[in-house]
């Protein structure tokens, strides 16, 4: 029988094959990445806002605790923004005509709320709460990262649900005593630094973690787990 | 999909900024957006509520162009369908959203947190006191006062005072609703020209100055029923300065009857207060008080009535129960009929015949009555020996719809019967100046003819709609000079009017009221105004010497005049926070009745129409709101219709059947309307509800019923004989029932066939409904629980021990909390509260009468009625019984293992969750849910696009989107935010502190919530109750939510059919 | 008296004579040619193109409604609560059935030796894959948010943290039916290469040649290729003969899992099996007839062939048959309330008729098949396959509809009545499923040369 092709056709014919299993290999791969990428998360962006507004200068620099400004972080989901007001308390006083904060004053002359670019944005069927996690011994910087440390505020964690879960399927992990909740500096028990809680020392954070789940009656994985936990 | 709390501070803003948007303002905004932006642009700039406004201002025909419903959501769909298909590109990335704080927060705001406050809900019958949840000052849902009297819910049991809660009625719940409605008329309007408030004022007040010289002769003030003390001050203070204008009152379903029968029996205009929990025979001579708030007292005496029929609650199990009894004698199929323990359906006009009888055969003087057929005999003399026996422990209550006869014989027989001040007391009339409506509506008409009224100003009212058809209102009204008219909505009089003024909602202004019982409560505006409303304090003030006083003055003011002396602020304060005034309630007057000499309505025997008030959108007013219009109406099932209803041998004999249309012609008025075959109705008498086909109306309420005020005269408002029935063949109209009953005929054993339902039946025979009679639940408390339909035993099954391992047997599985749900049959009265409460809590959409015909309504909790007679199936008269049916929350739930996508999963604490986000809509769920409690998003019926609505929205759950299945989750939210409060102070939920939407609003407490592990909870021991029992339980499901078998206690005397009893399966 | 294409006289009365699977008289060239030209000849028949516009234009009903589905939602559809299931699911069921009969002629029928399997396998794989196509679209478009769906549906790791629920048959029938599409497709696609080489050596057009050159994968038809080509083919048989059972057991579990009344019961997976070679075997007839018309071959899918396959309908139509007399006694014989419930609903209820109309096509019409007579009529043949098409369609109807629509609680019982748009979409697959199939007898040998050629007396090795 005539051949159309030549030979040596079988031997592309072979590597095509195994170039395209390489292809979807790679495909996979990349759209896995690409799902868990800033793109997509919006991890490590500073959005662009209205005023350059510095954690590090006031949270570090200053010392202004967190609940000066996220007034109802303790006591309802939704944190607190500081109205205007609140920057008005100091700054009617200091740095009264930086032009950086010019926005800030025409938003209290003229009574118009500052439009500020959400950093932290979970979607909407998510319910989040603030209250139940600042009261269970889950610090600011577990998830937010070191605030204080940011001229401009970015998103610390990928805030995607793997990422929640990773805590409340291990709750022992982060948890730390309430009173170190709101402490930028607060460090992980270690050997050479312990942690005191009700009293005990603790060099272990899973030791610490299991001593506090136990006193705060933390909820079990398996319930913190539950949809419902999170979405309704 | 939902707003978080985070995006409602946006609304707060918006809802608290004033008119600043021009068409200029909003083209320039849009010109800026360009590409992908546009969609959001135009998004951004509808946030603002006042956007709508404009756009009225700008094209005053804008909202003509989307009366048709259906058109207008279709679009609206399409837009927001093509945005979630745009939005499909971009999967998972999310867009970065701006977030808005205050400026100066508010000191009592805490975000994220609801605010309650105490006001109540002003209605012709008295108010109802509530407690309104607001988020972020959005007034969102409705409760009952808890404090108040007429709204205090049932004693709780063992739970702790601070647990107490207020129950309301299905109206107050859907009024919210109203409130946001962004066709409520919005501005001043002079031929429906836009004006200001201030050229009004002028205008009304050079008329008025005109008037002034001759005393204001030509000035009449029609209102509504007015029970606010403020407002009748300022109306007679008027009048006062003007001797010769008049006041008039006027309401559809007004009380004459009762104040002419008070006039008969007594002399003088009282209320009748029945204290029902003092009773142990109660007899309804057509009176519907236990459906709805258009009775007035319903939630007390509900409340009443229903707490002697909880045997645990009221004398406890075993002999020691006692159970009060209930006849009703009623001329349509009503849920007070349905819940009687010996029920007697007759024509309207027969009632009055009955009356006399019962009279004469108590002994009370008057004309005796005749009695037709034997069944009535036996069923009369029964009665009689029963009131006998329970003299002062009795209560005859007469129907509002029934004729001043019957009231004055009814009164008579209270007091010959010793019950007068102690079951029923009498009282001076809730309305601060009683009158008799009708006559007084005659009155102004006639003057209007005669050229007597200049200037005439309507307040919340109606009357070219639903003035009496012979007064020929409309053209009197004509004859006016000039014609002002106050109401929410643009209606049909305001069509005729030269002015119109929008009115404030209740929820916007400050007024006062007064309460069934006379119990005043301020009430009190949650929101700004936010359609520019005025209220009618201001409008009033206008005709007096300081036109500018504002509501919050007048009423303050007259409150300050009431109480003198420096005590005013801590009283104020109280009476604010409280929601009502102690000890304000009317004192009940020594009154004693003489027997009524008028002699009674001579009996006929044509076919007879009875007139009654639409169950859910009552008189008209609340025809433009969609809970309103979607709720299925007791018995019938109907949604956004009414009908003519008869019963099933009235339909033989005229030879209709469903949705055929006839012409009811009565003294020459015509009117088309659908048939709708109903149990129970009484034969040779067709129910027509009035307030539905209204031609002045928003989007929801066009075309939607028909009007049978055109059939209505004043002499004969209520029940008239004589109506002709003409089908109009091969016409149809369809009617959106929610559940079908499947009449049809059957062979009575040895008899002729009779009408029964199919669907009653099944239900009986699949053991459902589980009944029995007082004496034979004495003799087998344990009834509900016997007959075949019972759980498998636990070690049928093939995987062992494991195989039925359920969430609270499971340690491993175990949460410190298992929820569960009983729901009492004795107590419920079908009076549809609870599915109100629900849709108003979980943000359900309405669907419109189109897609409710393809069988997709939405609603999470819906109430299941069947028909059944014993043995017989005659549907002619009845046992009615009402089945709250929210989800089961199945501890083997079928719906579970069949998701591809695991988004409905078992939670720990046994509730059957339902991930919104998660779902794919194969709703194989829902195909496999043996209850059918499940809910598709078939098309996008969630309403994404009117902002005003969005603010409506509970923040605390999810906005479900197209493609999505939903249900019932025992309010998890509620559950989530109780446990957070307990895991703060790391202490367990106390029984009590979670209480459902449902439950918190049930007048009659028939819903009970709690934590079944918990061995004292009050659900606990409703489910230890002996007639406890699960719907389908032979399939193993295992369900969570739990019925109370329902007992009746007929008297044995009567028995509608000799085998009638035992229970119905 | 009878004569064959090269005038040898033959004796069609003599006793014992039975048709055979390919006429005599063919020599391996002219059985080449014969199906060959049907494709490599330059005029094509109007009569083809006729056909294709029709079935084509049918498609874009297809495209118009799904497209309107993606805008406004499955709203459209006449579904509702309780009938939660309504054409999309009968169609898929309808179509996979349908899929079933090409692979089970050319694989059970291959390990069973029946040599006249060979002239129908071809367009009997082909008809498969088409059908399996057409099914295939429905579970995706019938989910209330296809885009997720899509993807959701398959295991794979991902930022949720969340698999599919593997307890779901909806899930295994996502497996089932891909599984059971490739495995054909490879299937098919073996059997091509000998005879797209063929055809390659033929084709006188050099697009041609380069088109069916690529297909054929460099085969040369050597001793060794052949060797390789029966053992891959031959594994294939085997690889796909259990999926014949497998799809449709998997199909019927999406029903029989459930706690619906007439879904929940043990016999499906026999009764849906057999239901669907009975619909495929339908559906290769009613192809087959109208194809050896319009392309003469009559020759090649001869009588015999026909005949056969109305006794596998026969067969597969009483075991069918069975499964209606089963269901129907167990209502009774349950003594469940609910069970008997349904079968009288589903008898004497509002959808009654549709019941006994099925009855009427699944059983009655096709007894006729015991006659030889009606066998060898070929006409009614046709009008009987069209028959039990219809009727098999009816009964996934009645399945699904009269089982949903009135089940547990009298009160939420309810009706079913398709849109405008249930329709387009079910004939919308069936322009699909023609258009499919028309460009395949235009491109590719409708019937297997090669294996043609092994029926023929040359090809029999004498010793």
């Amino acid at each position: 029988m005539a051949q159309f092709f030549p030979h040596s056709a079988n031997a592309y014919a072979r590597t095509s094959m195994v170039l395209v299993g390489v292809l979807l290999a790679g495909l996979g791969l990349m759209g896995d990445r690409l799902q868990r990428s800033p793109y997509v998360t919006n991890q490590g962006i500073r959005p662009e806002q209205p005023v350059p507004f510095s954690h590090q200068h006031h949270v570090s620099g200053l010392g202004i605790d967190c609940r000066y400004c996220h007034t109802s972080v303790e006591t309802s989901s939704f944190a607190g923004i500081p109205p205007t007001k609140t920057c008005m308390n100091c700054h009617s006083q200091i740095w009264t005509n930086a032009p950086i904060l010019e926005p800030v004053r025409a938003s209290y002359r003229n009574d118009k709320s500052l439009v500020w670019t959400r950093v932290h944005d979970l979607p909407d069927y998510v319910y989040f709460s603030h209250e139940i996690h600042v009261n269970k011994g889950v610090g600011c910087k577990t998830c937010h990262g070191p605030i204080d440390e940011m001229p401009l505020t970015y998103q610390h964690a990928s805030l995607q649900m793997e990422w929640c879960l990773e805590c409340h399927r291990d709750t022992a992990s982060v948890l730390r005593p309430r009173e170190q909740v709101f402490n930028m500096r607060y460090q992980e028990p270690a050997p050479g630094t312990p942690v005191v809680f009700e009293g005990q020392k603790y060099t272990k954070q899973m030791d610490l973690g299991h001593a506090i789940q136990k006193a705060y009656g933390i909820r079990k994985a398996f319930e913190l787990q539950s949809c419902e936990t999170c979405h309704r | 999909m939902a707003q978080d709390s985070e995006n409602d501070l946006v609304r707060i803003q918006t809802t608290k900024k004033d008119l600043g948007l021009t068409a200029e303002h909003a083209r320039e905004k849009l010109s800026g957006a360009r590409g992908p932006q546009y969609w959001r642009s135009l998004q951004e700039l509808t946030e603002d509520p006042e956007f709508d406004a404009m756009m009225e201002r700008e094209f005053p025909r804008h909202a003509s162009e989307w009366t048709d419903p259906v058109s207008r959501r279709g679009f609206l769909k399409l837009m927001s369908a093509s945005m979630a298909l745009a939005g499909l590109s971009a999967c998972t990335k999310q867009p970065f959203e701006p977030i808005v704080p205050y400026v100066q927060q508010p000191e009592e705001l805490i975000p994220g947190k609801p605010i309650y406050f105490a006001t109540a809900r002003p209605t012709p019958n008295g108010a109802y006191p509530l407690l309104v949840r607001s988020h972020e000052f959005r007034p969102v849902k409705i409760e009952g006062n808890p404090d108040h009297p007429a709204s205090k819910s049932i004693p709780q049991g063992s739970y702790p005072a601070e647990l107490r809660w207020g129950v309301t009625d299905a109206q107050s719940q859907a009024s919210v609703l109203d409130l946001y409605n962004p066709e409520r008329s919005q501005n001043v309007t002079f031929r429906g020209d836009t004006r200001t408030w201030g050229t009004f004022v002028g205008a009304i007040r050079d008329a008025f100055g005109a008037e002034r010289g001759r005393g204001g002769a030509g000035l009449r003030i029609l209102t509504d029923t007015v029970t606010s003390p403020t407002l009748a001050a300022q109306i007679k203070s008027v009048l006062q300065a003007n001797p010769q204008a008049k006041w008039y009152q006027w309401d559809a379903m007004n009380r004459d009857n009762a104040r002419t029968g008070a006039k008969l029996a007594f002399g003088q205009y009282v209320d009748a207060q029945y204290r029902l929990a003092e009773a142990d025979v109660v007899v309804s001579l057509d009176a519907d008080f236990l459906s709805g708030s258009h009775f007035p007292g319903f939630l007390a005496m509900s409340r009443d009535f229903i707490s002697k029929r909880k045997l645990d609650l009221a004398g406890g199990e075993g002999e020691a129960a006692k159970m009060n009894r209930l006849y009703v004698i009623e001329s349509q199929a009503s849920t007070t009929g349905g819940k009687a323990d010996d029920r007697l359906p007759m024509r309207a006009c027969d009632v009055e015949q009955f009356a006399g009888a019962l009279a004469n055969a108590l002994g009370v003087g008057g004309s005796n009555g005749t009695v037709k057929d034997d069944h009535a005999k036996t069923f009369l003399n029964a009665l009689v020996k029963d009131l006998q026996a329970t003299r002062g422990r009795s209560v005859i209550i007469p129907g509002e719809q029934q004729s001043p006869t019957v009231h004055a014989l009814a009164a008579a027989m209270n007091s010959t019967l010793g019950n007068a001040g102690k079951t029923v007391l009498y009282t001076e009339p809730v309305e601060i100046v009683p009158t008799e409506q009708a006559a007084g509506l005659k009155e102004l008409v006639a003057d209007m003819n005669a050229g007597k009224v200049t200037l005439l100003v309507m307040i919340g009212v109606n009357p070219v709609f639903d003035a009496p058809s012979d007064l020929k209102f409309a053209d009197a009204f004509e004859k006016v000079a000039l014609r002002a008219h106050v109401g929410i909505y643009h209606d049909e009089t305001s069509r005729l009017s030269h002015w119109h003024v929008p009115m404030t909602h209740y929820l916007e202004s400050w007024s006062d009221t007064r309460a069934y019982d006379g119990t005043v409560s301020i009430v009190q505006p949650l929101i700004e105004p936010l359609y520019n409303g005025r209220s009618a304090h201001e409008v009033v003030a206008v005709f007096s010497e300081n036109p500018g006083v504002t509501a919050y003055d007048a009423v303050q003011s007259y409150w300050k005049a009431q109480n003198k002396g420096a005590t005013f602020e801590p009283f104020w304060n109280r009476a604010l926070h409280d929601g009502f005034m102690p000890n304000t309630a009317s004192p009940a007057r020594p009154a004693s009745a003489r027997p009524a000499a008028s002699a009674l309505a001579p009996v006929n025997d044509e076919l007879e129409i009875v007139f009654r008030p639409d169950p859910t959108i009552h008189d008209g007013r609340y025809i433009n709101n969609g809970w309103l219009q979607e709720l299925s109406k007791p018995i019938t099932k109907l949604t956004w219709d009414n009908a003519a209803i008869m019963s099933f041998n009235t339909a033989k004999q005229l030879g209709v059947k469903d949705e055929d249309v006839v012409t009811l012609e009565l003294n020459g008025a015509k009117v088309d309307a659908p048939v709708l075959v109903v149990p129970g109705h009484p034969d040779k008498t067709i129910t027509a509800h009035y307030g539905y086909g209204r031609t002045t109306v928003g989007s929801v309420g066009t075309g939607t019923g028909f009007n049978a005020f055109l059939l209505r005269t004043a002499e004969r408002s209520n029940y008239a004989a004589g109506v002709k029935v003409t089908a109009k063949s091969g016409e149809r109209w369809r009617l959106a029932l929610t559940q079908h009953h499947h009449l049809i005929e059957t062979k009575k054993w040895k008899e002729d066939v009779v009408g029964s339902s199919q669907v009653g039946n099944e239900a009986a025979s699949r053991d459902l409904v589980r009944s029995a009679t007082f004496e034979e639940w004495r003799r087998t408390p344990g009834f509900a629980n016997e007959g075949e339909h019972q759980a498998p035993s636990r070690d049928l099954t093939l995987y062992g021990e494991d195989g039925y391992k359920s969430w609270v047997d499971d340690p491993a599985k175990n949460a410190a909390h298992q929820w569960g749900m009983a729901i009492d049959m004795n107590s419920c009265i079908g009076c549809n509260a609870c599915v109100v409460a629900c849709q108003s809590e979980n943000n359900i959409p309405v669907v419109g009468k189109e897609q409710v015909l393809a069988g997709r309504e939405m609603l999470w909790l819906r109430i299941d009625t069947y028909f059944t007679t014993p043995n017989t199936n005659d549907v002619s008269n009845p046992r009615a019984f009402f089945q709250p049916i929210p989800c089961m929350q199945c501890e083997n739930a079928p719906c579970e293992p069949v998701c591809p996508v695991g988004a409905t999963v078992h939670s720990p604490e046994g509730l059957n969750n339902m991930v919104y986000n998660r779902c794919v809509g194969t709703r194989y769920c829902s195909n496999n849910c043996p209850y059918k409690v499940r809910r598709f998003n078939f098309l996008l019926f969630a309403d994404f696009d009117t902002e005003s609505y969005k603010s409506r929205n509970n923040p605390d759950v999810t906005v479900r989107s197209r493609g999505v299945m939903e249900k019932c989750t025992y309010c998890v939210q509620r559950i989530t935010s109780a446990r957070i409060h307990a895991e703060k102070e790391t202490r367990k939920v106390r029984d009590g502190e979670i209480v459902t939407a449902c439950q918190q609003t049930c007048p009659t407490d028939a819903i009970t919530f709690g934590d079944i592990t918990d061995k004292n909870s009050r659900v606990t021991r409703m489910k230890s109750n002996e007639r406890n029992y699960t719907l389908l339980a032979e399939l193993n499901t295992r369900p969570r939510t739990s019925y109370v078998a329902e007992i009746r206690n007929p008297n044995p005397e009567i028995a509608v059919t000799p085998e009638d009893h035992g229970h119905t399966s | 008296m009878a004569t064959l294409p090269d005038n040898r006289p033959v004796d069609l009365t003599r006793p014992g004579y039975s048709t055979p699977v390919i006429a005599p008289g063919y020599n391996l060239e002219q059985v080449t040619a014969k199906i060959a030209n049907v494709i490599l000849t330059t005029k094509i028949k109007l009569g083809w193109f006729g056909v294709f516009i029709i079935a084509f234009g049918i498609m874009n009903l297809l495209l118009g409604a799904v497209g309107y589905l993606f805008v406004k939602g499955t709203g459209i559809w006449g579904i509702n609560i309780p009938v939660g299931w309504g054409f999309a699911i009968v169609n898929f069921v309808w179509w996979i059935g349908i899929g079933h009969a090409g692979t089970l002629i050319s694989a059970i029928l291959l390990l069973l030796k029946q040599s006249w399997r060979t002239s129908i396998n071809r367009f009997a794989e082909a008809m498969t894959l088409f059908a399996v196509a057409c099914a295939g679209l429905f579970p995706l478009i019938h989910t209330g948010r296809p885009w997720l769906a899509a993807y959701w549906l398959f295991p794979y790791p991902n930022t949720m943290k969340v698999w599919p629920q593997f307890r779901s048959p909806l899930i295994w029938d996502v497996f089932a039916v891909s599984t059971y599409a490739i495995v054909s497709l490879l299937f098919w696609y073996t059997g091509l290469i000998p005879d797209v080489a063929a055809l390659r050596d033929r084709a006188k057009n050099p697009i041609a040649k380069l088109f069916y050159g690529i297909l054929s994968m460099g085969w040369r038809g050597s001793a060794r290729h052949w060797h390789r080509y029966e053992t891959a083919y031959l594994l294939l048989a085997g690889l796909s003969t259990p999926l014949v059972l497998s799809v449709h057991t998997v199909v019927s579990w999406d029903f029989a899992v459930s706690v619906v009344p007439g879904w929940h019961a043990t016999i499906f997976p026999p009764y849906f099996v057999a239901g669907a070679i009975y619909s495929g075997f339908a559906m290769v007839l009613t192809l087959a007839i109208p194809i050896r018309e319009a392309f003469n071959m009559k020759d090649f899918i001869t009588d015999r062939h026909l005949n056969n396959m109305a006794k596998v309908m026969l067969g597969t139509g009483m075991i069918v048959a069975y499964g209606y007399a089963t269901e129907a006694f167990f209502g009774w014989y349950s003594a469940n309330k609910f069970e008997f419930f349904m079968i009288q609903n589903r008898m004497f209820g509002p959808y009654g008729p549709m019941y006994w109309f099925l009855i009427l096509c699944n059983i009655a019409i096709p007894q006729s098949l015991w006659f030889k007579k009606v066998r060898s009529n070929v006409p009614v043949l046709f009008l009987i396959s069209l028959v039990v098409n219809v009727g098999m369609w009816l009964e996934r109807f009645v399945i699904v509809i009269t089982s949903l629509h009135r089940d547990f609680l009298p009160s939420s019982w309810g009706m079913y009545h398709p849109t405008k748009w249930d329709w387009m979409t079910f004939f919308g697959t069936m322009g699909l499923f023609m258009t499919l199939f028309f460009l395949f007898i235009r491109v590719l040998p409708m019937i297997a040369i090669f294996e043609m050629r092994t029926l023929l007396p040359q090809a029999k090795v004498k010793h």
